[in-house]
């Protein structure tokens, strides 16, 4: 049980399922405030019945992005403050390996994406003034290569990465923590069948211990290794193997 | 309708162990004040007042409240050296007044330790100064304020009107403070004439304040907390008197004269002296430090008076710049109790002996005698205060908070009284048993006519459940 959130307030955008359910469910049982965002409020609803006290739901569409400002604001009036939020939301339909539907990918970068952007923005407005508090996205070991499976989400997230280490770049001498997580393939919805994947329940409580660790993190060490070794295969040799 | 993120700032109470984010606003016209209002009123969204930050708690600080900085509204709009009426807009400092005035010969009536308070601080709180056993609080000397009420009512109030005593002292929770007469204090030397006596326990202690009570202008005492046994209570004291200067255009009374020294030891810059204080800031330092002043009072000067510039002598807090970063990063509180004068030296020298028990030594502390007011929130009673300072880290905050309730507990058996510029650890059921079910009555219906969305608030209005939306 993560004992570190005690008092603390936080966001949590895409609270309704998968990481971010998970995170909303251990920071308000450990005793934190938390404001949960989502599209599906019927979701957000049993953990707010549960602790009436401390989690705030909000019904909001991240594609919605003209809309975040607000939404932000309101939910920093309801806990009163901001410690960190952490930016879950994130899909990724199937693609077929011979697929190009720009209709699906262009959806797909509107959530990881232009919401993700929306909504940090709104936070390092907030937190380069104050001076306080920790950005956290969560970003994906697939956004360390391109590769063929998934061009739209392997990019999206290396978007991710890039866009929080620029923030980071920018805010950490104003005394705010910018976090990057890199999950390998976690249980949620998004990875129904998989094989391998890491529990949500093990994933949450790891992101919560890493939130005020400024810079990017694996949450495994195989992932790890296994990455700083693939991220530096030079591409020539990368296209020929099947990983 | 949203705010823009932009405004946003974080704000900290003096002592740094209380802060909150908030929209700042900083105006500089009345008119400002109303669109100000106007503005919480269409989002819903509350006010906090806030001057130069002085409170040492959560009382000038809102988290995610409009927070209105009055520092920039701060005009001297007139003043009448035969008089020595001053008006002015809130914003305005002790500092200012000093410094306008003084050559005129006139002082503020009441100043605190430090010169930086805002008027409308200094009267949401009621301050008091090292006078306040004849001046009484600030309020005392104020003629006229004119208030903006949240409701909309602009209103200027003499001390006739039943509203006056009630604004003034009540934390900036009934109304803004727009504009303020003053009476300053005639006087023809900056210079008082001090007399410092060194003293060895509690029994001297409350013998020196009662003997020098009639002649004495100004009284302080400091107390070695780390005293025990028949040293508890020992310290130093100070009694200032006013002294008459015959030259006509007297050189003590241009600020040059008052000013404060830049240096310590002639070459020793004060900027750079509370790094060194941090070094010392822990127990076995304050214990050093605080037997040292102590030895030192014994021999050096004392019972031999000497003349000291009224800013030297009244802006202790102001002598070491940045004195407070000495605390570390995690601040300090500091915590002011006030009991009347048959129980003081009881709960004062069980205050001492529960600190000492629990090795939670205040590393200041300082008395001083009152008078009482009638103000609604007047936090004098007939009797003695006794300020302390405690450091805060992670570590000890939860027993210096058992320590302040176990203190605030002797208090109130003794009828004591509490001060909210200074408050970290009140609960509302301490607050409401010190002030009086009917004080709380009177706010209640007050905040309910004058402030009925509740748009005026703090957390320390939040913590005390001042605020109705709490």
């Amino acid at each position: 049980m993560p004992t570190k959130v005690i008092g603390q307030k936080a966001i949590i955008v895409g609270a309704s399922s998968g990481i971010g359910a998970e995170l909303a469910r251990q920071i308000a049982e450990g005793g934190g405030l938390v404001a949960t965002v989502a599209r599906r409020t019927d979701r957000l609803q049993p953990l707010a019945d549960k602790y009436p006290e401390r989690v705030f739901p909000f019904t909001h569409d991240v594609t919605n992005y003209a809309e975040a400002p607000e939404v932000f604001q309101k939910c920093t009036d309801a806990l009163g403050g901001l410690d960190f939020i952490i930016y879950c939301s994130g899909v990724m339909p199937e693609v077929g390996p011979h697929e190009y539907n720009t209709e699906k990918d262009l959806a797909m970068v509107d959530v990881n994406i232009s919401g993700a952007i929306a909504w940090l923005n709104a936070a390092a407005t907030r937190m380069e003034s104050t001076g306080h508090g920790s950005i956290i996205g969560i970003g994906s070991v697939a956004g360390d290569r391109g590769r063929c499976a998934q061009p739209v989400y392997n990019s999206s997230k290396a978007f991710l990465h890039t866009y929080l280490e620029a923030l980071r770049n920018r805010l950490v001498k104003k005394g705010v923590k910018v976090v990057t997580i890199k999950p390998g393939p976690t249980e949620s919805e998004m990875t129904q069948g998989m094989k391998g994947t890491m529990p949500v329940n093990d994933a949450a409580a790891k992101i919560i211990n890493l939130k005020d660790r400024t810079g990017e993190h694996y949450l495994k060490l195989t992932h790890r290794i296994a990455f700083f070794i693939i991220k530096r295969i030079p591409s020539p040799i990368f296209r020929k193997l099947k990983i | 309708m949203h705010l823009s993120l932009d405004r946003l700032a974080n704000v900290t109470g003096f002592g740094m162990t209380a802060g909150a984010d908030g929209y700042l606003y900083r105006p500089t016209q009345v008119e400002e004040f109303h669109q100000i209002l106007a503005l919480a009123q269409q989002t819903g969204r509350q006010i906090s007042l806030r001057g130069s930050g002085r409170s040492y708690g959560d009382a000038n600080i809102g988290s995610e409240s409009i927070l209105l900085d009055i520092t920039r509204f701060n005009r001297i709009l007139d003043f009448d050296p035969t008089t020595g009426l001053i008006y002015c807009e809130a914003g305005v400092t002790l500092e200012q007044l000093w410094r306008y005035t003084l050559e005129s010969g006139f002082w503020p009536p009441v100043v605190s330790g430090t010169m930086f308070p805002t008027l409308g601080g200094a009267l949401g709180m009621n301050l008091h100064g090292k006078n306040a056993f004849k001046a009484g609080p600030i309020g005392n000397h104020v003629t006229e304020i004119e208030v903006l009420f949240p409701n909309g009512n602009q209103e200027t109030l003499t001390p006739e009107h039943p509203l006056f005593h009630q604004v003034i002292s009540t934390a900036g929770l009934l109304g803004i403070i727009l504009r303020v007469k003053l009476k300053m204090k005639r006087i023809s030397s900056g210079d008082l004439r001090v007399l410092p006596i060194s003293i060895p326990n509690w029994d001297g202690q409350f013998r020196v304040f009662e003997q020098e009570r009639e002649q004495a202008d100004y009284m302080v005492s400091w107390i070695d907390c780390f005293g025990r046994g028949k040293s508890a209570g020992r310290g130093l004291f100070h009694a200032g008197y006013y002294t008459v200067d015959p030259s006509p255009n007297p050189i003590t009374l241009r600020p040059e004269h008052q000013d404060l020294p830049d240096t310590i030891l002639t070459y020793f810059p004060k900027s750079i002296v509370w790094r060194f204080l941090k070094k010392l800031n822990n127990r076995p330092g304050m214990s050093f430090v605080n037997w040292a002043k102590y030895t030192s009072s014994r021999i050096l000067g004392n019972g031999r008076p000497h003349p000291q510039s009224l800013v030297g002598f009244s802006f202790l807090l102001d002598y070491v710049p940045n004195w407070r970063l000495a605390y570390g990063s995690s601040g300090f509180i500091q915590y002011q109790t006030f009991v009347p004068a048959e129980h003081a030296p009881r709960v004062f020298a069980r205050q001492l002996e529960l600190q000492q028990a629990a090795k939670l030594e205040s590393f200041l502390g300082v008395m001083k005698r009152h008078i009482p007011d009638n103000f609604l929130f007047s936090h004098a009673v007939d009797g003695y205060s006794l300020a302390l300072d405690f450091k805060i880290t992670e570590r000890n905050k939860d027993a210096v908070w058992r320590l302040a309730h176990q203190m605030n507990e002797l208090v109130l058996l003794a009828g004591g009284r509490f001060y909210l510029a200074k408050d970290s650890t009140l609960t509302p059921e301490h607050f409401a048993q010190s002030i009086g079910m009917d004080a709380l009555e009177t706010y209640a219906k007050l905040k309910t006519t004058l402030d009925p969305q509740a748009i005026l608030t703090s957390d320390l209005a939040k913590r005390l459940h001042l605020d109705p939306r709490a």
